[in-house]
């Protein structure tokens, strides 16, 4: 029976590519697919695209594929990214220039029509009323402040590129399995409307799609059982013409694959496990059954689909003001007191300064600041040190400045401290997010594959 | 007698604009039915007072021995407008983890 091997890329930009030759040299891969865009990924590119109208993909893509193509090449290995981020054809130009410099020849194909922002007027007009699609709020109110909206696209038009002859893919957003799902379906010839093989795909997209995070990274059991994480694998699935898949990784590789492993994986960021929606199929995740056949090595089988949805959903981002945060640390004895202590001093000040602040967030790092107050107070009086860390958020850069210009004063008129951390922090500005549906037929209208020769 | 969920369990989570989702995973087929009894979406809202805003949903995925929890107004109004440390919520599932629950 034909089968496709798949090795998982990135898990988001910023994630390491060395684990990926591994796969490409000892894993025996026809294709990687990368994943580089985090939920708002698209936020960060806006502000490149912004200083510089040719920017806006994600910039590790280029000296990856200029690493990795030299041993991908002469195996045949094909490439599927969505680091096109917001400007696929930018994208492609850099690699197109850098291939040429290179000499070597290979087809790049596009994916565009995701970008939708500018298309918010003529949605509405359509119908679409773009409302907040968790809270039902209008989007009036937003709207002015939007910086980029993006529709998850399927993987039709990555399945046009592969099959167009592309060697290697560039897309802007799509649901990241589908990055997975494009090869499967381009080798299988899955028919569109054979759901369950659709929702297998889907399942293995969705494993692989975060890096490491298949194989033992970020593990929330037994993390010191897993070995070698300095030179993790990232994993590599094999898809059968029936839907079957086993999941793996390369030889010789730190991590592991186990039915813990995957089973963390499997359900990440999902929320209805028996409606795990994607453009091209939704995904009954609850009659899958993964089975561990070898070491590192499991068969998943039985997930079920349902036919694709008449919606897909955009996730926008506005401008919500700005944070201003400072930190400031504190020694035994009475390390948190200390900090409390300070905290109380700069709360009077900003009352004082007027500082005018939508909300302000007091953590004290090393005793709550990631369970709140969830935190054991058991030994809060006996802690080796404590850092103050204070958030506030305000209209702009300004206001939110004014919180760290409190803190250095401290050091010589506040309760005996031991240094800042990281001196002054740079207000950031702050984005809220608005995930809403739109018709499908009224955003894949735009959608476009281009391939182009270097 | 009472046991921290720690001992009996594994859990990821992860984010989605202002959502968390925690999955829970028992080891074996009783003490996910165990959990299935005892850690309800009610229990789950009152573990987590004072750092959500919002309701707790639960699907159950007896499958691969896991319960899904998704928290909503979980992440000071998600990942990129949030103040918190742990603007990602990264850390919820050993939050969750806290929990005790009556063993027998």
């Amino acid at each position: 029976m034909k089968s496709v091997r798949i090795a998982g890329g990135l898990g988001f930009y910023g994630d390491s590519w060395r684990p990926i030759r591994a796969s490409i040299e000892r894993g025996n891969v026809h294709y990687v697919a990368s994943d580089h865009l985090a939920e708002l990924t698209l936020a960060i590119l806006q502000k490149d695209r912004q200083r510089d109208p040719n920017l806006g993909y994600t910039r590790d893509f280029a000296p990856m594929l200029l690493d990795l193509l030299p041993i991908a090449i002469p195996r045949g290995v094909k490439f599927i990214l969505n680091a096109g981020g917001l400007n696929p054809l930018a994208a492609r130009e850099v690699l197109l220039n850098a291939l040429k410099k290179s000499g070597i020849k290979l087809k790049v194909g596009v994916v565009l029509g995701d970008a939708v922002l500018e298309r918010f007027d003529e949605l509405q007009a359509a119908g679409v009323s773009l409302a907040h699609m968790d809270t039902g709020e209008q989007i009036a109110a937003v709207r002015e402040r939007m910086v980029f909206a993006s529709a998850y696209l399927g993987a039709r038009p990555l399945v046009e590129a592969l099959d167009a002859g592309a060697g290697i893919v560039l897309t802007g957003r799509v649901a990241d399995a589908a990055l997975f799902l494009a090869p499967i379906v381009h080798e299988l010839g899955w028919r569109w409307d054979d759901w369950d093989k659709l929702a297998q795909g889907i399942v293995v997209g969705h494993l692989l799609e975060c890096s490491g995070q298949a194989t033992g990274g970020n593990f929330g059991g037994d993390w010191r059982s897993m070995p070698d994480l300095a030179h993790i694998g990232y994993p590599i699935a094999e898809v059968w013409e029936n839907g079957e898949a086993v999941i793996s990784k390369a030889p010789n590789t730190g991590g592991r694959v186990n039915f813990d492993t995957l089973r963390e994986q499997l359900l990440y960021e999902v929320h209805d496990p028996a409606h795990y929606m994607t453009p091209d199929v939704d995904v009954d995740m609850t009659t899958l059954h993964m089975e561990e056949i070898g070491p590192d090595v499991v068969r998943v089988s039985g997930a079920t689909g349902r036919p694709a949805p008449a919606t897909l959903k955009i996730v926008a981002g506005y401008e919500d003001g700005v944070m201003g945060q400072a930190m400031i640390g504190y020694a035994w004895p009475d390390a948190l007191a200390k900090a409390q202590a300070a905290a109380g001093i700069i709360q009077q000040q900003m009352i004082e300064v007027g500082l005018k602040a939508d909300e302000t967030v007091i953590e004290y790092l090393g005793y709550n600041s990631i369970h709140g107050p969830l935190a054991d107070s058991t030994y809060a009086g006996e802690l080796n040190e404590v850092y103050l860390r204070i958030a506030v958020r305000c209209a702009d850069k300004r206001e939110a400045a004014k919180l760290g210009r409190l803190f250095p004063p401290l050091a010589l008129s506040g309760p005996p401290f031991i240094g800042g951390a990281g001196g002054m922090i740079e207000p950031r500005g702050l984005l809220g997010i608005w995930p809403t549906l739109a018709r499908r037929d009224i955003i894949e209208e735009y959608v476009r594959v281009s391939v182009e020769e270097s | 007698m009472k046991k921290r969920l720690v001992e009996l369990a594994h859990a990821r989570s992860g984010d989605k604009g202002d959502k968390a989702d925690i999955s829970l995973f028992a080891f074996d087929r009783a003490t996910y039915d165990l959990f299935a009894r005892e850690v309800t979406a009610a229990r789950v809202k009152e573990h987590f007072k004072g750092i959500i805003t919002g309701e707790v949903e639960r699907y159950e995925v007896p499958n691969v021995l896991a319960l899904k929890f998704v928290l909503h107004g979980a992440l000071n109004g998600g990942a990129s407008r949030s103040l918190r440390s742990d603007g990602l919520g990264k850390s919820l599932s050993s939050a969750l983890l806290r929990m005790e629950i009556e063993v027998p």
